[in-house]
């Protein structure tokens, strides 16, 4: 059997490691135009940075692939002609398979701003644009990041590491916060505005200048305020990089659709990680996963599929982590940014804004629905058992000790947690 | 791919009190090198205080930085800086620091002025003149206490590492320093109660048996006390906290190598390649060790009727190559080439005993949290025994590898709070992670 995967990020590389652990005999080739090795992506902030250097963002020495029989062609699919199984590639030359599996990640996406192809303006996804920035940003004095999700906040501090002032532009009106609840979101900002970066929040961008028609001047919003600069981040999103698809059968949407199998319209053509839109996603699930954890999860799953042991996805509990700044986010389960009218929430914070914690729970049973913990790292298998088994909120805040995670001495505060929750209640059982 | 990181250009350059503090360090070093051409005998108070003090008030300059930052990691630049990564400027400390082991153990009366202007303190503390042991040690405590501070600023956001750099810093100075120096001035055999065997070998070597013995009561506890140190201590201390109790908390090669050394911690080597001839150098140091003293001690018992000379001359080889060359000048010298653990990586076999223990019989691992690790590489860079932390985090594996120091570094550096040094139920340790929909 010849399977070919496109991409070679988190999700392409997941699925030849999986398949080649399940099957010795597969041949295994992937293609990518990117790097030639599997690097992670998630690492690009730090490159800039100058805490890792490229080599160090590579999970894996390089002779594993040789090792493994993973063939690695470093070149760009132009072309998928599904009914002859064959994919061309820029260079001329074309490849043929027996599975065939697309992994090939996002695009950031763009708003269609006048300005927006000018010079120094550019999104961050992939090495190449990051060593644009490299370029984008040298000699700068001030910089403007428009949009203020995960990526957004990656580089606001990147170019404050390297002392250039950065001002951000949020649409809503405080950050993150249609994924945050308010507390949280308001917290994460005060922390983000504390380390210099001003984050200007309901402004919405009209367009994007140039003094000379070439390179970025400055941002107009759209109640005609002007901020100069001569860099911008443009960060509100990513979408499924499927664009050399476009003459084929295959059916797409955002992204390529698939089954619960990842299986697209296509026989023996899968699709996985950023690039795959579910066709009936679960209630509550979200069409598009676009994160590290669920392109691997999703790969995991597919490579059971490919070698015969067919297997639907299941994402189980979810969890995400992020970093702003010094601040660390963990959440697991469902936390929404606005709860319902079944559901109750508790939050805590401490005073130094350094650390907050919140539980979701059902307002009927009481059984725990999901955390957020900022500033305070907590055990995975832990949430997700309370969660899993419905433990009841009461219990949950009575043995958050056991999930603890900060590193041994660390100040703890479960007890403090406890304190506020109890009081909490009396107050309203009264 | 090409060496992105190269086309950087310099993250916001050091802060006026890093220059001046740096400006200050060189003019010590300068002072040291007058010292050695003779002033040091002419005017030993006189270069005593300069040296001494323009260290300290250069290291502390230095390090205000750090405190006056806000409370989180500082590693930005350290890719582009030449100091710490392998540039001019590290290959220019590693020939200093090399040069300086080389000369302190084998041509030590060119250091004659520099040892005279430790004389008044070794007077002081020891009763007697300076020799350049006691030069050494002073400059070592030195650079143990004033990098500390500098490492107590740059992770003060981890109580881990402040608290484990008070103990290291406790430990060299009382137990490394002043004791060893209090006991000569009461006439009492020099002695290290923080060392043991096999780290320091001539502890159990016949010679020193003897002569530890024959000095009276003080001499008798100390060999009692090695003897515990190293066969009931160690292993009980090592099954309960795992090798870190002594390699990054009491030790005082590690106490350099974490403060002296930490500038340096991400330029181990993590290859797969590098563990495996580490895994051959340390062991075969430790066979080495274990070989001389046993052959010592046969020898000893029959009178030298078995060997001869031989074992002596073994002895004599094994304090040139492993106590002098690989632990000095190689061990400390390559710090800004090949990462600060070159020895208690490669070549301590105290280290060796450790990390068997801490490998096959202990609480002590590092827990994965979850699925959490976003393959970043922070952990795998940073840490300076070259293990590939990310390897196992990834697949939620716990780490437990026997050269784990235990610095907790890794756990300080990674963005996404994954790692955990903890000491939990031995049998626990192997489990890893799995999805429940995987089960
Ligand atoms: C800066 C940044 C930080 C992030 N941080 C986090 C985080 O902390 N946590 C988290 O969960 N997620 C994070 N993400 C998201 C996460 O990195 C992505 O979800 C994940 O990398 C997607 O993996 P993938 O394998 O699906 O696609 P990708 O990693 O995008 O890999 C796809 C590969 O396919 C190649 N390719 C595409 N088209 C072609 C073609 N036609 N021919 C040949 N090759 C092609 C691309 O060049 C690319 O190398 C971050 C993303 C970015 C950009
Ligand atoms: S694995 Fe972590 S704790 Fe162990 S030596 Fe490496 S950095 Fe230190
Ligand atoms: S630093 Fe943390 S997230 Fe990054 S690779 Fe290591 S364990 Fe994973």
């Amino acid at each position: 059997m010849n399977i070919v995967i496109i991409g070679n990020g988190i999700s392409g590389i997941t699925c030849a490691r999986n398949i080649r652990k399940l099957d010795a005999m597969a041949g295994i080739t992937v293609i990518s135009e990117e790097t030639a090795y599997f690097f992670s992506r998630t690492a690009l902030m730090y490159i800039y940075m100058g805490h890792m250097k490229f080599e160090h963002t590579k999970p894996y020495e390089d002779w594993f692939w040789k090792k493994n029989r993973i063939n690695l062609i470093k070149a760009c699919v132009k072309k998928l002609n599904s009914r002859d199984k064959i994919l061309h590639f820029e260079n001329g030359n074309s490849i043929r398979y027996d599975k065939l599996i697309i992994a090939t990640g996002s695009n950031p996406k763009t708003f269609g701003w006048p300005g927006e192809n000018l010079e120094g303006v550019q999104g961050l996804y992939s090495i190449q644009d990051l060593e644009r920035m490299e370029r984008n940003t040298k000699n700068i004095s001030s910089a403007v990041i428009i949009g203020g999700g995960l990526i957004g906040v990656e580089m606001a501090e990147m170019l404050h590491s390297r002392g250039i002032p950065v001002k951000m532009l949020v649409r809503e009106n405080s950050y993150w916060r249609n994924i945050l609840p308010e507390q949280e979101s308001k917290l994460i900002g005060k922390h983000i505005s504390g380390h210099g970066i001003e984050l200007l929040f309901n402004t919405d961008v009209k367009e994007i200048l140039s003094s000379d028609q070439k390179r970025v001047s400055g941002v107009l919003t759209k109640v005609n305020e002007k901020f100069e600069c001569q860099f911008i981040g443009i960060t509100i999103g990513v979408k499924p990089n499927i664009g050399f698809l476009e003459s084929d059968e295959i059916e797409t949407d955002l992204g390529i659709l698939v089954n619960d199998y990842f299986e697209t319209s296509i026989p023996d053509v899968y699709a996985a990680g950023d690039c795959a839109q579910f066709r009936k996603p679960k209630s509550g699930h979200p069409p598009l996963e676009q994160l590290w954890y669920t392109g691997k999860m999703q790969a995991e799953t597919l490579a059971k599929t490919i070698c015969g042991q067919k297997s639907a996805y299941n994402r189980g509990i979810w969890f995400n982590s992020a970093k702003f700044f010094d601040l660390e986010y963990q959440t697991y389960g469902m936390v929404p940014a606005e709860i319902n009218r079944q559901q109750k929430s508790f939050y805590w914070e401490h005073p130094s804004g350094r650390h907050a914690f919140r539980a979701n729970y059902s307002l009927v049973d009481e059984r725990i629905l999901g955390f957020n913990f900022i500033g305070i790292r907590f055990r995975q298998l832990t949430a997700e058992e309370w969660i899993r088994e419905g433990q009841t909120i009461n219990f949950v805040i009575q043995n958050l000790k056991k999930g603890w995670f900060d590193p041994e001495f660390t100040k703890a505060f479960y007890n403090d947690i406890a304190k506020a929750f109890f009081k909490n209640t009396e107050i309203t059982t009264d | 791919m090409k060496d992105i990181s190269l086309s950087l250009t310099t993250p916001s350059a050091g802060s006026p009190f890093q220059k001046a503090g740096a400006a200050l360090t060189s003019c010590g070093i300068l002072c040291c090198i007058i010292a050695t051409f003779g002033f040091g005998n002419n005017y030993p108070f006189t270069f005593f205080f300069l040296i001494i003090g323009l260290f300290i008030a250069g290291g502390l300059l230095y390090s205000i930085p750090y405190f006056t930052a806000k409370n989180g990691l500082k590693n930005d630049g350290i890719m582009q800086n030449s100091l710490s990564s392998k540039g001019a400027i590290a290959w220019g400390i590693a020939i200093l620091m090399t040069g300086f082991y080389i000369i302190l153990y084998w041509f030590p009366s060119y250091l004659e002025g520099l040892i005279r202007t430790m004389n008044p303190l070794s007077l002081l503390l020891r009763g007697k003149s300076a020799d350049q042991w006691f030069l050494y040690g002073t400059f070592y405590t030195l650079a143990v206490l004033i990098m500390s501070i500098r490492f107590i600023g740059k992770y003060k956001f981890s109580r881990y590492q402040v608290i484990r750099t008070i103990s290291v810093m406790f430990f060299q100075l009382g137990f490394a320093f002043l004791l060893p120096a209090f006991l000569l001035k009461l006439n009492q055999p020099e002695f290290y109660f923080s060392y043991f065997w096999p780290l320091k070998y001539s502890y159990f070597f016949p010679n020193d048996f003897d002569y530890l013995i024959k000095s009276g009561n003080l001499g008798v506890f100390m060999v009692f006390w090695g003897l515990v140190m190293t066969f009931i201590a160690t292993p009980i201390l090592t099954y309960n906290f795992g090798k870190r109790w002594y390699c990054s908390w009491v030790c005082g090669c590690g106490a350099l190598a974490e403060t002296l050394g930490d500038p340096y911690r991400q330029n181990s080597d993590k290859s797969l390649k590098a563990w495996k001839i580490e895994r051959w150098i340390v062991h075969s140091v430790l066979a080495f060790v274990i070989l001389t003293t046993a052959m010592l001690w046969l020898n000893s018992w029959k009178s030298g009727t078995i060997f001869g000379n031989a074992s002596g001359l073994l002895s004599q080889w094994y304090g040139f190559l492993i106590g002098s060359v690989f632990s000095g000048v190689i061990g400390t010298g390559f710090y800004p080439i090949m990462g600060s653990r070159v020895w208690c990586r490669f070549g301590c076999p105290m280290a060796a005993i450790l990390g068997l223990i801490q490998r096959f019989k202990s609480k002590f691992r590092i827990t994965t949290n979850g699925g959490q690790c976003i393959s970043c590489g922070n952990c795998s860079t940073y840490c300076e025994m070259g293990i590939d932390v990310r390897a196992y985090a990834q697949k939620g594996e716990n780490i437990i590898r026997a050269s784990c120091v235990g610095c907790g570094v890794c756990s300080s550096v990674c963005p996404r709070g994954v790692l955990k040094l903890e000491n939990l139920e031995e049998e626990s340790r192997f489990i890893p992670y799995i999805r429940h929909e995987n089960k």
